[in-house]
């Protein structure tokens, strides 16, 4: 379970949100909304902890995050604006790099076939540079099945994606709140999922 | 330990694929310090006497044009904002990108200096113990770069940043490098000067992974 506590943050000079308070329990689902510059991607960049909040505590199962970075790092998935792949290498060596750097071993079977139901079978093994914007967008979404993780927190996952694409994050989406995940997303489109909660900036 | 192969074998692979990158700073390295033979002519004693000190002034120069790319398009990207977020630990993952860019950056220059020391007329003794030198004093300064790149990451300028922040910092390595060459030129030991090499490559390994990782978490924030 994620809590957030009167959690305040800045950007800049500039305050963004103070005293925002919210928890997230397993199957449950949090939409973050607000207008362009409300800050939800400093919220999504504070919760993960890559920026400190000014004031306020955020506890992952009942414990102060900063004092347990492996713990709740291992729990998380974070899927940012940047899309996180290199295109000197193809789809199939991205997701095996970057589970290696998560620390967890996936086979070259597993990330094709990752790769296969999001879409991009043949496009497994040639550089990451020759995809467009959307499919790099997928390599990244295939974490979502490779990596094993509670807490999906999700920067606008819908964004450059065609309508196939995001109706299979909406279904990964239910899939993964069915099995007792968590998820916090923001998205300016509407979101294929039953109502979950919402933050609003 | 796997943390640090895992970085390692990444920033090689990539540099793999790109190796005009590599080639810049190598081919650098090989112009700057052979326009100096053409520069001055062909006098033998002021060449000799020379030698060890633009051998290693062109080694500075040629680790800072590749020190600005070590973090920088990891950076742009956001594979770096993912590398934070591993659980694994994060200074293994970065002294593996600061192994990688020695083993592309600084081991290749120690292997091409005999082979530029001709140029100077510098005999086997010398090249000898210029080689020990530059093979203590290359990591020294992949590892301090690390810190100036990760504090310049994502300021505009930052490769001409990094240049004036690292190269005051530069300057132990430079004084006890060249004159450990310079020590054997004269026919005395460099024993001590090779020591003092030694040493800082000792504090260098010691510190510098935990400065870098801690000025890439501020960097990103």
């Amino acid at each position: 379970m994620l809590c957030v506590t009167d959690l305040a943050c800045s950007r800049g000079e500039r305050p963004l949100f103070r005293r925002l308070s919210f928890s997230l329990a397993a199957g449950q689902w949090l939409h973050v909304t607000g207008d362009n510059g409300a800050g939800k991607t400093t919220l999504l960049r504070t919760l993960v902890g890559l920026s400190t909040p000014d004031e306020g505590s955020i506890t992952w199962q009942g414990r102060p995050v900063h004092g347990q970075r492996d713990g709740y790092r291992r729990a998380l998935c974070y899927i940012g604006h940047a899309t996180a792949v290199k295109d000197e290498l193809t789809p199939v060596e991205n997701l095996l790099t970057s589970a290696a750097l998560d620390g967890h071993t996936v086979s070259e079977a597993q990330a094709r076939d990752a790769l296969k139901t999001l879409g991009l079978a043949r496009c497994g093994h040639q550089p990451t540079r020759q995809l467009s914007a959307g499919q790099k967008r997928r390599v990244m979404l295939a974490r979502l099945l490779l990596r094993p993780a509670t807490l999906w927190v999700l920067d606008e996952p819908f964004a450059a994606l065609d309508t196939t694409a995001a109706d299979w994050l909406g279904r990964r989406l239910s899939q993964h709140l069915a099995e007792g995940g968590m998820a916090l997303l923001t998205s300016h489109q509407p979101v294929p999922l039953p109502p979950g909660g919402a933050v609003a900036l | 330990m796997n943390a640090l192969l895992v970085t390692l074998r990444r920033d090689l692979r990539l540099a793999a694929r790109r190796p005009a990158e590599v080639a810049t700073s190598l081919v650098f390295f090989i112009v700057v310090v052979s326009l100096f033979p053409l520069g001055i002519g062909p006098e033998v004693t002021l060449l000799q006497r020379i030698a060890p000190g633009v051998i290693w002034v062109a080694a500075l120069l040629a680790t800072l044009l590749g020190l600005p790319r070590l973090f920088a398009a990891d950076h742009a990207d956001g594979t770096l904002e993912q590398q934070l977020l591993s659980p694994q630990p994060q200074v293994p993952l970065v002294a593996g990108k600061v192994l990688a860019h020695w083993l592309l950056c600084g081991l290749p220059l120690v292997l091409l200096a005999p082979l530029l020391g001709l140029q100077f007329n510098l005999d086997g003794n010398v090249l000898a113990v210029l080689m020990l030198a530059l093979l203590l004093g290359t990591p020294v300064l992949s590892l301090v770069g690390a810190v100036g790149a990760a504090l310049t990451l994502g300021v505009r300028g930052g490769g001409a940043l990094v240049a004036l922040l690292m190269l005051p910092l530069y300057v132990p390595t430079l004084v006890f490098g060249a004159g450990a060459a310079e020590a054997a030129a004269a026919g005395l030991a460099a024993g001590p000067q090779l020591s003092l090499l030694g040493a800082l490559l000792i504090v260098a390994l010691l510190f510098m992974p935990w400065a870098a990782t801690a000025a890439l978490r501020i960097a990103l924030e």
